[in-house]
């Protein structure tokens, strides 16, 4: 069972998130990067399934502002190896990410095919594509998303794979592999690894990087304007200490018969 | 002439969703604004008596085994063959867990542009503008839209929902072929087991995100609820964590909860989240980030630690009482 990890860096949220001077772009200096939280959760499944059927889980990313610290916590967490993109300073779109990938993935040695490629559903700037079902097109595999859960048949030829809908229904469908899966969240939250481990891994294990072939293929979208979000209505905040402002919310409650 | 405007009619265990309709009202305003007609296109197997609730000018319909449940291999198929076939200039597509998979596979199956996370789509001169959410609502983007065809995965409350027309549209059957050798198949549903509290049910909501920190913070929020005889629901990462079950998860995954009392602690407001909170009656919202998108859809909010603010409501509710 070998599977693909594809990780990719988005900003951090909980940060303030500033405009860039052009107007149309997010400030990349200002963000602090931080793992696409779907992402992390494809390891997990990969990692999960590792655990149960052997086999090897390999982590691909672009080169981008602190991603060796996650390809190297990958490889603390139980992957095999890790594989860094280096594709220049430009900030990739999704639908630019993939088809980079597309392109690179079948070039690097002992790489493909993999039994599973995995990576989030969907991450937080999938503004002109989505990662993974952009790059099943691609390689023409198929494609399921908003997975929840992954059991692979023991001769390896097919998986049973587990998709979420609404209210906590799930359907339950086989996907012949190779296949490409967008993962919502791994049957068990991402697992937990020591930093000195991830130190210790950082003196031990290594990155291997692998330069992209010159980009042929553009966004297709054009964006004219980056802004705040005009709030259409904006809560009346309160102010005060947390007694304060919970005797005032008690109050409001209270006015309305519901407490 | 132009390519019509087509709307994905999206239905999930024989209902179209009401995404569906509110992407016909915005599919009918644009159709206006760009002097062209607007098409429901709807992909299933016996599901051809959904069309009379679509106000469009006409529904395409694809009728074939392979597609009486979500199956994202066949249904891409059957909308690359429709739109190479008939040309339309848009497809607006909702953004719900039936139709996710097919937004991330068509556009690169013809190689057209996909503008995604879109909450509105205006015209004007000839052209379309739309706007998208980004990072988690923290930024919005204006993006021209390119020239046709393009598709466009579009969140709920763009528009109000469409009422059902007065005279069904006419159906036209399209025959469109599908490989017969499906690598994606269909076995069955699981629905969740009955047993745990349903939160669609309950008055009171107290609401966990992100900013609980730890699982046994939640029982900060417990004694809150107990306190307002209501009961604890959460976001979803809450939920990945494993703190609380699938069964209390509130947004796009989970329930949709009209409470009279929805309080959101720790929860930032993702589009996905309030998606699913947004018609409670009094939204009340305590998150340390004065900027979370959160802010914008409650009718109060704190900027403050919820870890100290919920014990501290749970305080004053019970001085009130006693």
């Amino acid at each position: 069972m070998n599977t693909l990890v594809l990780m990719k860096m988005v900003p951090d949220t909980v940060e303030e998130l500033e405009i860039a001077p052009d107007g149309k772009s997010l400030d990349v200096e200002a963000v602090r990067p931080i793992v696409s939280e779907r992402d992390d959760h494809a390891l997990e499944q990969a990692l999960l399934l590792k655990d149960k059927h052997g086999g090897t889980v390999t982590v691909v990313a672009l080169e981008s502002r602190d991603v060796d610290e996650v390809l190297f916590t990958a490889l603390a967490k139980g992957a095999d190896r890790a594989v860094k993109v280096a594709a220049g300073d430009a900030m990739l779109t999704a639908a630019e990410t993939a088809a980079l990938l597309a392109k690179v993935l079948p070039a690097v040695p002992n790489l493909l095919p993999a039994q599973l490629i995995v990576s989030g559903c969907q991450a937080i700037d999938d503004l002109d594509g989505v990662v993974a079902p952009s790059l099943a097109e691609r390689l023409q595999l198929p494609y399921l998303g908003i997975v929840t859960g992954v059991e692979v048949a023991a001769d390896g030829g097919r998986a049973t794979v587990y998709k979420e809908y609404a209210g906590g229904t799930r359907g339950r469908y086989v996907v012949c592999l190779p296949a490409v899966l967008g993962v919502q969240a791994a049957e068990k939250p991402p697992r937990y690894v020591p930093v000195a481990k991830v130190r210790a891994t950082m003196k031990a294990k290594t990155i291997e990087c692998v330069e992209a072939p010159a980009r042929d293929e553009a966004s297709l979208l054009e964006i004219a304007a980056m802004t705040k979000p005009q709030a259409a209505g904006r809560a009346e905040m309160l102010e005060g200490s947390p007694e304060e402002v919970a005797s005032k919310v008690a109050e409001i409650l209270s006015s309305r018969g519901l407490a | 002439m132009a390519g019509n405007i087509w709307v994905l009619a999206e239905h999930w265990r024989g209902r179209v969703s009401d995404l569906t309709l509110e992407l016909l009202t915005l599919g009918r305003e644009l159709a206006g604004g760009l002097g062209t007609g607007l098409e429901a296109v709807l992909l299933g197997h016996g599901a051809k008596g959904l069309a009379a609730g679509l106000a469009a000018d006409g529904v395409l319909s694809v009728d074939h085994a392979s597609l009486a449940e979500p199956n994202p291999e066949a249904s891409c198929a059957a909308l690359a063959a429709l739109i190479a076939q008939r040309k339309p200039q848009l497809l607006l597509v909702p953004l719900s867990n039936v139709a996710a998979d097919l937004l991330g596979l068509l556009p690169p199956r013809l190689k057209i542009p996909l503008v995604n996370f879109c909450r509105d789509v205006r015209a004007a001169d000839g052209r379309l503008e739309a706007r998208c959410v980004l990072y988690g609502g923290k930024l919005e983007a204006t993006v021209v839209v390119p020239g046709a065809p393009v598709v466009i995965g579009v969140l709920p409350g763009s528009r109000p929902a469409s009422a059902a027309p007065a005279a069904a549209p006419p159906v036209t059957d399209v025959a469109v072929e599908l490989p017969g050798d499906l690598k994606v198949r269909f076995e069955q549903y699981i629905d969740p087991e009955p047993g745990d509290v349903d939160v669609t049910q309950k008055d009171v909501l107290i609401s966990v995100g992100r900013g609980i920190q730890t699982q046994d913070n939640i029982a900060l929020a417990e004694e809150l609820a107990a306190a307002l005889g209501g009961a604890v629901s959460a976001s979803r990462p809450v939920i990945d964590q494993g703190w609380l079950p699938l069964t209390r998860q509130v947004g796009k995954s989970g329930a949709t909860v009209k409470p009279k009392l929805y309080l959101a602690a720790g929860i930032s407001g993702a589009p996905e989240h309030v998606e699913g909170m947004k018609g409670a009656a009094l939204i009340v919202a305590v998150n340390t980030d004065p900027q979370a998108p959160i802010f914008s859809v409650a009718h109060y909010g704190y900027a403050g630690d919820a870890l100290e603010f919920l014990p501290a409501l749970t305080a004053a509710v019970k001085a009130r009482k006693a």
